[in-house]
């Protein structure tokens, strides 16, 4: 075929040799499409978080040493969590809020993991730092703001949570999140991404 | 070759288009319907594979500047990182350092096709040079690609490439330091090894778009060297006779390619770039990657003053003068003829060219100093300088009676003891074989074109063709100086 060039017509004409070669012409696509997809699923997956990545996901925190009336800010992979220390006041300010109000109902305990012993522990509070409007940092007590509800003011567009992390004023849509953790002794809760 | 255009758009949108903006006109007067000489063989689907080489290099090497590091505190140890934790990342930094040398496997192949079937040759001298600016752009952007992992090897490599360009007259001391960015390999050349290693490869796509456009103007050579003279009787569509024919040649390719990426990803690689950098130790054994061994042996090769140039410089020289060379070829080759096939004498010297070339990738691997072959035995040596201080050497076959000499002589004689070994050093093949690629550029292929006697050329193509496949015109005319087609 290839010896006489293009100007010579196939031998097999129309109709044996069109459905043969049809199957050669599908075949040789589906390998083609299945080479392109086992290389192309290495280039993508590569951009994946690393092993060295991934293993910073996890973080140990000792909520003993947090001051009371106050909070402390840890970053786990690059994210911002808080580690609040409530005072007495404030637990019973988150307690006796009517949940039926809340923009994202949700009780006190329910924002709370329970200890070894399976007791909850009113007085530690974890929260996601990020804002749930557009991703800011809310400011706390530590930066001497805490909003009117005593709990966190959002600079960006004026978000305002409770001392439970409940939004009850401005923009944002929810609750700041509860991260995954555990307390794996009284003092030391272990937060995961 | 490109003719007038076939194509024909046939939707709305194409027709639109193709009155605004001709690119499906482009790709299909260019890869579907362009006019190929129908006896091409296997050793042109080189050029698609490069094509494919360059893809492969430019893809895994921008997934590697996303997790490389070029800091020379943190390169070696983001290589690191890239070979345990990124996922994938030992495949795709393996596919980019196997991908070099299956870049320059390639091209030399495709190179070596190009001096036996002459295909430097008018019309396609331009199509030539090119081809060398991307082999020259190829060898820089490797070098520094080599600096990037910045283990022993690369530093030492590095140091020792830039301490060469130093070594120029005049101009070297300068361009030594602008290239380096201080003192010495660090930090600021890492950078800008690396800002070049990026951008190298997109200069040489570039550089390969006008070799395929030179080669779209003057047509493929093939294996005759005769010219196309009938575009009907001579040629193929590209598609499907060549994307099949070059597809076939890309699946083979591909899988030695993955032989080595998955069963010896460290075939070619030195142990000692396994070692990070330490400026303050130099590998016992430093040589460059295997593509750069025939040019690093040209350079040892030189160990002789030639009148007020000294030897340094004229290894220096003689390296840099090997690729330039290329440069000058079409006008160095005085021959008539293309193809070799027809040329009986210089057929014989290309395979002596071709091997002299392989000989010096092995000279420039081993030690100048040691032996190819060793003739004799070895035998033992005692050195001394005798009562009036001139150097003597004794030889002995047993080590007792040389030990007891020694011993016999004046502590002022100062005499030592070795093992005397004869034979066949590399630094003098690699001086043979150095002369012979030098003679058979600068001495044969001028010559070769007024003695050599070429034997009788098929009248066409087609007729070669259909000579061999036993079915065609017997009229075998030999032609004259093969004309371009057009």
């Amino acid at each position: 075929m290839a010896e006489h060039g293009s100007s010579s017509p196939t031998a097999d004409g129309e109709h044996a040799g069109e459905t043969r070669r049809d199957f050669i012409h599908i075949a040789a696509a589906t390998v083609a499409a299945g080479g392109v997809a086992a290389v192309a699923w290495p280039f993508v997956q590569q951009l994946a978080p690393a092993a060295d990545t991934r293993a910073l996901s996890a973080a140990e925190v000792d909520v003993s040493k947090v001051p009371l009336g106050s909070e402390i800010r840890v970053l786990i992979g690059g994210v911002p969590f808080f580690v609040r220390h409530r005072t007495d006041a404030e637990i019973q300010e988150a307690r006796n809020v009517n949940i039926s109000t809340l923009r994202d109902p949700a009780t006190d305990d329910s924002r709370l993991r329970p200890l070894p012993d399976g007791k909850l522990n009113p007085s530690i509070l974890v929260t996601s730092a990020v804002c749930t409007h557009l991703g800011c940092v809310p400011l706390g007590p530590d930066n001497g703001k805490v909003g009117e509800f005593g709990g966190w003011y959002c600079p960006c567009h004026g978000s305002q949570y409770d001392t439970s992390g409940r939004i009850r004023k401005g923009p944002a849509p929810k609750n700041l999140a509860i991260p995954k953790y555990v307390y794996e002794t009284p003092t030391m809760i272990k937060i995961s991404l | 070759m490109s003719g007038p255009s076939t194509y024909e758009p046939k939707t709305g949108f194409t027709k639109w288009l193709d009155a605004r903006l001709p690119i499906v006109r482009l790709g299909y007067d260019s890869m579907i319907d362009f006019p190929t000489p129908k006896n091409l063989n296997y050793w042109w689907t080189f050029g698609g594979i490069l094509a494919l080489c360059l893809v492969i290099q430019i893809v895994t090497g921008i997934v590697l500047a996303m997790h490389y590091v070029a800091n020379t505190s943190m390169a070696f140890a983001s290589v690191q990182h890239i070979m345990r934790d990124v996922d994938f990342g030992w495949l795709v930094r393996y596919i980019h350092a196997n991908g070099a040398g299956m870049f320059f496997l390639a091209v030399y192949i495709h190179m070596f096709r190009g001096l036996y079937y002459g295909s430097y040759k008018a019309p396609r001298e331009v199509l030539w040079i090119l081809g060398v600016v991307i082999y020259l752009l190829m060898m820089a952007t490797a070098f520094m690609g080599y600096v990037l992992p910045w283990g022993q090897m690369s530093f030492h490599g590095s140091s020792v490439i830039t301490n060469l360009i130093g070594a120029l007259p005049i101009v070297g001391p300068a361009v030594k330091t602008y290239l380096l960015g201080g003192a010495a390999v660090g930090d600021p050349t890492l950078n800008r090894f690396f800002s070049l290693h990026y951008l190298l490869p997109f200069v040489i796509a570039g550089v390969v778009i006008l070799h395929i456009w030179a080669l779209h103007v003057v047509g493929n050579g093939n294996p005759t060297g005769v010219s196309v003279q009938d575009i009907k009787k001579d040629t193929v569509p590209f598609h499907p006779y060549y994307t099949v024919k070059d597809g076939f040649a890309i699946i083979l390719f591909l899988t030695m390619f993955a032989v080595f990426v998955f069963f010896f990803p460290e075939a070619m690689g030195k142990t000692d770039n396994s070692i990070e950098a330490n400026p303050l130790q130099t590998p016992a054994h430093i040589v460059p990657e295997w593509y750069l061994l025939p040019f690093y042996a040209i350079l040892k090769s030189v160990t002789f003053d030639i009148g007020p140039i000294p030897a340094k410089l004229l290894g220096v020289l003689a390296m840099f003068g090997s690729i330039l060379i290329l440069f000058a070829l079409p006008w160095l080759d005085t021959s008539k003829v293309r193809s070799m096939r027809y040329r009986p004498l210089a057929r014989q010297l290309f395979v002596l060219f071709v091997l002299a070339c392989v000989g010096l990738g092995f000279c420039g691997a081993n030690e100048p100093d040691a032996f190819v072959f060793k003739t004799g035995k070895d035998r033992l040596q005692v050195e001394y300088s005798d009562a009036n201080g001139r150097a003597q050497t004794k030889f002995f076959d047993q080590f007792s009676e040389a030990n007891a000499y020694k011993e016999s002589l004046p502590t002022a004689a100062g005499a030592s003891l070795q093992v005397a070994e004869s034979g066949f050093k590399w630094k003098w093949l690699s001086q043979i074989l150095a002369a012979y690629y030098f003679i058979y550029f600068l001495v044969l292929m001028p010559l070769l074109g007024v003695i050599e006697k070429p034997k009788p050329r098929p009248a066409s193509i087609a007729d070669s063709v259909h000579k061999r496949s036993g079915s065609g015109r017997s009229s075998s005319a030999p032609v004259a100086a093969p004309q371009h087609a057009e």
